[in-house]
């Protein structure tokens, strides 16, 4: 067995390469395993280049490091610091800083927030089940009341299936980013509101701004999109689209023209995601919203989302439209999944006025009618413009020439605010972020009407303002 | 003698590791246990996921030839050549692997959660793609699924009481953003009475706990600022911090030699291309984390937080009433003061009985938020019934309201919480997280498991929340148990014998580091022998 000796073995077939290799084959071979031998003890190679920097000197700069203050201070006449205080309900009467004034400031627009019927309902409920229930959603949470406010919902809109969130602003927050990632494109008018911004941001998707209601920016838009993407068909194909519209614009009080876009939407291919938190429960002949008021089949729009604060006088929100699409939210919806669900108090009361608006369907006719008289007793008043549509209740009065600055354009309408309030009419302005909103509105006072206000209200109001208007601004 | 010393041998052998050595920072035992997953119960679970999957792609094909009826709602035909809204792979999990166990979650219930339930009962036909209902109500389930740690989820009492006057006065909504004309006097009185109870100078409620979190970061941070964020943080923190525009990093969970090298980094490298010192640093971590059950190391962060001159911001979602000799929550749990913590936010969904959210801080952050909060401007505030459910439970918990109730109950849970941990340890199951967290996750790993002990706890008239892929990690699905002041010892008794048939059943009991089981009465010099109860 000598001939299996280790070196035996190994000796002779390298005699052997040795013998028969060409010479070439040999230094090749010579040079890698050197080239191996180097690489296995050479020091790994950093992606970052870190700098030597001794522990000494990383301690001095870890003392020498001053932050800035958490939060920068606010001086103490800030607008927004102090805020109105409201004892009591905010309803028709309402009592602001002490002083009883008529109420044009809340978007109670069906006065469904002082409604007798819907506290009788609620007080009802509170006695047979309890004021909330706490959990996480998919766990213990969906309760009766829930899924019975979902159909009544879905059955009000004539869609297939609606979903229901625990906060308004959180509703359209959650549904876009749960349709449009990162490499899609949306397509949203200017005007859009901050919740819908912020939808995006969520988003991560290529936005697209085009101009507040102007059809021919987005024509311009959608066309270029449809040449890029002659260029690049393959990824084509995955890029979803959408446009995001609101109903009832809560910044300028126009509406969107909605025949225009589903013509658009067709000849595309994009699909419509729209935003009816003002006009659910104000336009169409029924309060079923802007489809209703255009006589738009519903299922043309492919998300109609609202948030229940206004005209239901509840709190949350809800998505509606077919279950292919509303489904994907229950998996998918941030607010939805991680977060609790609505007290079902308040989903009782969003359920008995949902009865209240099937069972009046005149008070849609009665506040349309209040809307066009202030919008007409409101035109004329020197310095100050109406912005919004005529049967918008949601107005805004803005400054006819600003006077220099934004701040100082907010001080005035302050002066005129706080003239209207210490005369028993409660205004406010309407309030922004300035650093955070894509396309500012300028400063404007907000004027709500709603079905409670009657005509000598509305007259009164309107004559204050001009007066104050008058003293103010002269 | 004898017992005890196994006992103290038994209990070093799993906390050995996890008392933490930093002498002076805990005032009391910090024990927290994380079970490695058996070797070969992670194989299996990967088997099985495997199988399923193979499954999964089969059914597909079958459903694509039509040999199987597709029972997905589909597309309209006028826009079938519109871009697909849903890759086809995201929905895979959802068709395939969600849906065959779908009856565990979204069980409708008709009554208050509180400590028991009633459930409507449901059946499906064709395997879960639909429910109906039998009309038939399952009554007295005990419920071990809702975060109602102290009990305030009840049918009568002075809470709901107070409630029903609020609501006759009041109404249930609010139509306007608190800057606007949405602040009401009792806006006012709830947050100076939050600002008490926590032991800060102001506090601000809002309408939503997570909005809270992705509403308010966003506002106190942005481009040019670094977040430290832990591992495991919610979905809330997350979307906060990512809409935030700062940087973010993370941390490996409850790990502070990973924040200490991190913090280290970020002030000497400065910001990644620019080398420009950062503005501020944040750093977001959890009082306690809902999936592990763990505690967050609150001394040891508070005093990385001072050492590198950073700011915390501490959720307390599920600890605020949960921890503590009051029920102050976390800091207090750990006998800190409150003016350590930069930001302290809460919910007042999970001990309180009530929803929405709050921050706690320094007045002139209060102030700050006042103005510069999305949520103050565009979002509607708290409706006033809830304020007043918030009111009425956190005036309990403090004992202002006259009666001993609210610290009755804050023991009564830390009791419960000791107990239940205790005999789930000793049954043999592998339970994470720490040992005063009232967040039980015990430990399932395979996926035909999740559905099977959901079901099978169902059936015993026991409710428990199951959880799996992607809301923890794919191997490690978990049934979660949520403690609450409401739980009698007879309700935990029961609950904890039927568990421990169903873990037999399915062969649940993977822990290797097996207690001895404590005596349940006193040692008295006087017994020779121990005998089985």
């Amino acid at each position: 067995w000598e001939s299996f000796l280790p070196s035996q073995v190994l000796v002779q077939p390298v005699q052997l390469i040795c013998l028969y290799a060409p010479a070439y084959h040999l230094i090749l071979e010579g040079i890698l395993i050197l080239w191996i031998i180097r690489l296995l003890f050479s020091k790994t190679y950093k992606l970052q280049e870190r700098s030597d920097l001794t522990p000494k000197e990383k301690e001095e700069l870890i003392e020498e490091w001053q932050p800035e203050p958490l939060v920068p201070p606010v001086p103490k006449d800030h607008p927004a610091l102090n805020y109105n205080v409201v004892s009591g309900p905010p309803t028709h009467i309402i009592t602001v800083n002490g002083k009883e004034c008529i109420n044009f400031a809340s978007f109670n627009f069906l006065g469904l927030l002082d409604n007798e019927k819907v506290k009788v309902t609620m007080i009802a409920f509170l006695i047979r089940k309890q004021v909330n229930y706490l959990r996480f959603l998919h766990f213990f949470s969906q309760i009766d009341v829930h899924l019975e406010l979902e159909e009544r919902l879905a059955k009000f809109m004539r869609t297939e299936e609606a979903i229901i969130y625990s906060y308004g602003f959180a509703t359209i927050a959650s549904a876009i980013p749960a349709y449009s990632k990162r490499g899609d494109i949306v397509f949203v008018d200017e005007a859009a509101c901050f919740a819908i911004q912020k939808g995006l941001q969520a988003s991560r998707s290529n936005i697209k701004l085009f101009k507040h209601n102007d059809m021919a920016d987005l024509e311009r838009l959608l066309k270029e999109q449809e040449t890029e993407d002659q260029k690049n068909p393959r990824k084509a194909r995955v890029t979803r689209r959408f446009i995001v519209v609101e109903g009832l614009y809560m910044n300028t009080g126009d509406v969107c023209p909605l025949p225009e876009l589903i013509k658009l939407k067709y000849k595309y291919k994009v699909r419509i995601f729209l935003e009816e938190s003002l006009s659910f429960g104000v336009l169409g002949e029924h309060g079923r919203g802007i489809t209703e008021h255009f006589g738009i089949n519903i299922d043309d729009i492919d998300l109609i989302s609202a948030n229940m604060e206004n005209s239901l006088a509840s709190i949350g929100g809800f998505c509606c439209g077919r279950s292919f699409i509303i489904d994907h939210q229950r998996l998918s919806g941030q607010g939805y999944c991680f977060s609790a669900s609505l007290p079902p108090l308040l989903a009782a009361a969003a359920i008995e006025a949902l009865n209240i608006m099937e069972d009046n369907p005149d008070i849609f006719q009665t506040l349309r009618a209040k809307c066009e008289r202030i919008h007409e007793l409101l035109q004329g008043i020197s310095g100050l413009k109406v912005v919004g549509e005529s049967f918008s209740p949601a107005l805004h009065l803005q400054l006819e020439e600003s006077c220099g600055s934004r701040e100082n354009d907010v001080k005035l309408l302050k002066r005129v605010v706080d003239y209207c309030m210490n005369s028993g009419i409660a205004l406010t302005q309407a309030r922004y972020l300035e650093k955070e909103e894509k396309c500012l509105p300028p400063p404007s006072i907000r004027v709500v009407v709603t079905v409670e206000q009657t005509e000598q209200e509305l007259d009164k109001a309107a004559s204050l303002l001009k007066e104050a208007a008058q003293s103010v601004l002269n | 003698m004898k017992n005890i010393n196994a006992m103290l041998n038994c209990t070093k052998l799993v906390t050995l590791n996890h008392i933490v050595h930093n002498g002076g920072l805990y005032k009391r035992p910090f024990n927290e246990a994380f079970e490695e997953t058996p070797m070969l119960v992670a194989v299996l679970t990967y088997v099985g996921y495997g199988v399923l999957t193979l499954f999964g792609y089969l059914r597909d094909f079958m459903r694509q030839w039509k040999i199987e009826k597709c029972q997905n709602a589909t597309e309209r035909e006028e826009q079938k050549d519109f871009v697909p809204l849903y890759q086809d792979f995201e929905n895979f999990y959802n068709r395939n692997l969600y849906m065959r166990i779908r009856d565990s979650w979204n069980r409708p219930i008709c009554s208050v959660p509180g400590a028991k339930v009633d459930m409507m009962e449901r059946v499906s036909h064709d395997y879960n793609w639909t429910f109906t209902y039998t009309g038939r109500v399952i009554k007295d389930i005990i419920n071990m699924g809702s975060y109602n740690y102290l009990g305030f989820a009840q049918k009568a009492g002075t809470c709901q009481e107070a409630a029903a006057k609020v609501l006759s006065q009041y109404g249930a909504g609010v139509c306007s953003t608190r800057q606007e004309m949405g602040n009401l006097d009792k806006h006012e009185e709830l947050e100076k009475l939050v600002a008490r109870f926590l032991g800060v100078e102001s506090a601000m409620a809002y309408g939503m706990g997570f909005a809270t979190n992705s509403m308010n970061i966003p506002a106190l941070v942005g481009k040019g600022c670094l977040i430290l964020s832990d591992e495991l943080n919610h979905a809330s923190l997350v979307l906060g911090a990512r809409l935030s525009g700062a940087t973010i990093r993370i941390f490996k969970h409850n790990n502070m030699q990973s924040l200490e090298k991190l913090l280290k980094d970020a002030i000497v490298h400065g910001q990644p291309r620019t080398r420009r010192p950062w503005k501020k640093i944040l750093i977001l971590v959890e009082g306690i984390y809902s999936m592990e059950g763990s505690i967050v190391r609150l001394p040891e962060v508070i005093a990385l937080k001072k050492k590198y001159k950073s700011y915390l911001y501490l959720d307390e979602a599920h600890s605020i009433g949960a921890l503590g000799p009051s029920g102050r929550g976390v800091v207090e749990y750990f006998g800190l003061s409150p003016e350590d913590v930069d930001v302290m936010m809460g919910t007042f969904t999970k001990s309180f009985g009530a929803a929405g959210g709050y921050i706690g801080g320094k007045k002139e952050l209060i102030d700050y938020l006042r103005t510069y909060s999305h949520s103050a401007v565009y979002a509607t505030s708290l409706s006033p019934p809830v304020v007043e459910q918030i009111i009425t439970s956190m005036k309990c918990i403090m004992g202002e309201d006259g009666t001993n109730v609210g610290k009755a109950r804050v023991q009564q849970l830390a009791e419960n919480t000791r107990y239940f941990r205790r005999r789930l340890k000793e049954m043999g199951f592998i339970i994470y997280g720490n040992e005063d967290s009232p967040v039980v996750p015990l430990m399932l790993y395979m996926p035909a498991k999740i559905g099977a002990f959901g079901r099978e706890m169902l059936k015993r008239n026991i409710g428990v929340v199951v959880v799996g892929f992607p809301a923890t990690p794919i191997i490690e699905s978990r049934a979660r148990f949520c403690l609450s002041a409401a739980h009698t010892k007879e309700m935990l008794d029961t609950a904890l014998k039927e568990i421990n048939e169903v873990g037999d059943l399915l062969q649940l009991k993977y822990s290797r580091h097996r207690l001895v089981p404590l005596l349940d009465r006193p040692f008295d010099e006087t017994t020779y022998e121990e005998t089985e109860d």
